[in-house]
């Protein structure tokens, strides 16, 4: 138990390893300790703000969705509201053309009858001069009789 | 281990005795062969074994530490670095907690300390006549294993502590308010005289009881363990292992204290008060 040089060396070694921590071991470790802190500290804050993202993407949806079906119903009305009126409109157009066919069939029975009575006139002059004629049985003359046989003909 | 062939007393002081290397009486040098050879050297003889086993010991920390440090990931630590930095950490948060002033040095100074010092506590718990029996088939008579057991080393240390306080001290207060912190306290100037032995005596009673404290800690539990090895061999667990596992705590303990004590002995140096 004797004090010796020992004390010495020890003193010496115990300065170079301070030396060589104090250089080498200390600074570097903590450095990458204060890096990881913050890594971790961004870590936490970027989740975080993630959460809060995905919060109001959900109520975007939310909000998107409901929308949507309004729009969707809107759209629904107004499709039945057009078939509605497309059913009506061709209603009307048909119930219009049906009425212009009568009218044209109406006008075509009306110019046939014309027609027919023309050529019937036309005819009974004839005819009546031809009985004429033949109970007469004598020329007379064509234009006298005519004009009487036209007067009574336009008496028909 | 008692054996047949030495008595007791013969095997506690050969546990006690250190592996001196120094200058023989007759001139030449060379190691000691008895505890009384070794004393007869003087001042100028190194403990080969102590100092060999606390220079390995600080050699081993450096170079774990280093191996970490030299290039530590910011991402997921392994195993290794893990422990590094929960000791790092552990060591930061107590000079945070002691030292509130700007000096790069204590935190470093902190974990050499506490590293180193435990390392050198820890050697107690390889069974005590491992490593001397093993010395012996090599040639070496004398192997003290425990660094701290030996008075040298602690003081060593404590020593060094005193003179990084010494510094600290002159160079934060000048060398006027450093003297007149030692003489003007606590009585005012005119006990002056009384002041400067209280406050010397105050002093010097930092590096000594931090030298002696983990010394006579370390040295009471490996006289314990001495003490147990002379039981039986069937006979020694009994005792050994609660030995053991209280000194764990002991080590753990002494280690941390010496540490604190430092940064605390630091603190008072660039105090103005204390």
């Amino acid at each position: 138990m004797n004090i010796n040089a020992t004390m010495l060396g020890q003193i010496i070694s115990f300065a170079i390893f301070v030396w060589f921590c104090l250089k080498f071991v200390w600074p570097p470790l903590i450095a990458a300790m204060e890096e990881r802190k913050v890594k971790i500290a961004d870590g936490l804050d970027a989740a975080d703000r993630a959460m809060r993202d995905l919060q109001l993407a959900q109520d975007k949806v939310v909000d998107q969705l409901k929308e949507a079906k309004q729009d969707a119903a809107v759209i629904i009305d107004e499709a039945k509201k057009r078939a509605g009126q497309i059913v009506e409109e061709s209603k009307d157009k048909a119930r219009e053309e049906g009425e212009r066919l009568i009218v044209a069939a109406q006008a075509e029975i009306e110019q046939q009858s014309n027609r027919a009575r023309e050529e019937l006139r036309s005819q009974v002059a004839t005819l009546a001069i031809a009985g004429a004629e033949k109970i007469l049985e004598r020329s007379v003359d064509d234009a006298d009789n005519r004009a009487l046989v036209d007067q009574l003909a336009a008496q028909l | 281990m008692a054996s047949e062939t030495i008595t007791s007393e013969e095997y506690i002081s050969h546990h006690l005795t250190n592996l001196t290397y120094g200058q023989h009486h007759d001139g030449s040098w060379g190691l000691a062969h008895s505890a009384q050879e070794a004393a007869e050297m003087g001042f100028w003889a190194v403990n080969v074994d102590t100092f060999g086993f606390s220079l390995l010991l600080g050699v081993l920390f450096m170079f774990v530490f280093r191996m970490v440090a030299k290039a530590p990931t910011t991402g997921v630590p392994g195993g290794l670095q893990n422990f590094v930095e929960m000791i790092v950490e552990f060591v930061d948060d107590n000079v945070k907690g002691m030292f509130h002033h700007k000096n790069n040095m204590i935190a470093p100074l902190g974990l050499t300390i506490f590293v180193w010092v435990l390392l050198m506590n820890i050697m107690d718990l390889i069974p005590i006549d491992f490593l001397p029996e093993a010395g012996k088939l090599l040639g070496i008579h004398f192997l003290k294993v425990v660094p701290s057991t030996d008075v040298n080393i602690t003081m060593g240390m404590a020593l060094s502590v005193f003179i990084l306080v010494l510094y600290y001290s002159i160079k934060q207060k000048g060398i006027g308010g450093f003297a007149a912190e030692l003489s003007l306290h606590p009585f005012g100037k005119w006990g002056l005289p009384v002041n400067l032995f209280l406050e010397i005596v105050n002093l010097l009673a930092k590096p000594i009881s931090l030298g002696l404290r983990l010394f006579g800690n370390m040295y009471a539990g490996e006289m314990i363990f001495i003490l147990i090895a002379l039981l039986p061999f069937w006979a020694q667990w009994a005792l050994s292992v609660p030995w053991a596992i209280f000194h764990i705590l002991i080590i753990v303990l002494q280690a941390f204290i010496f540490m604190v004590l430092t940064i605390v002995y630091m603190a008072m140096a660039y105090d103005e008060d204390h």
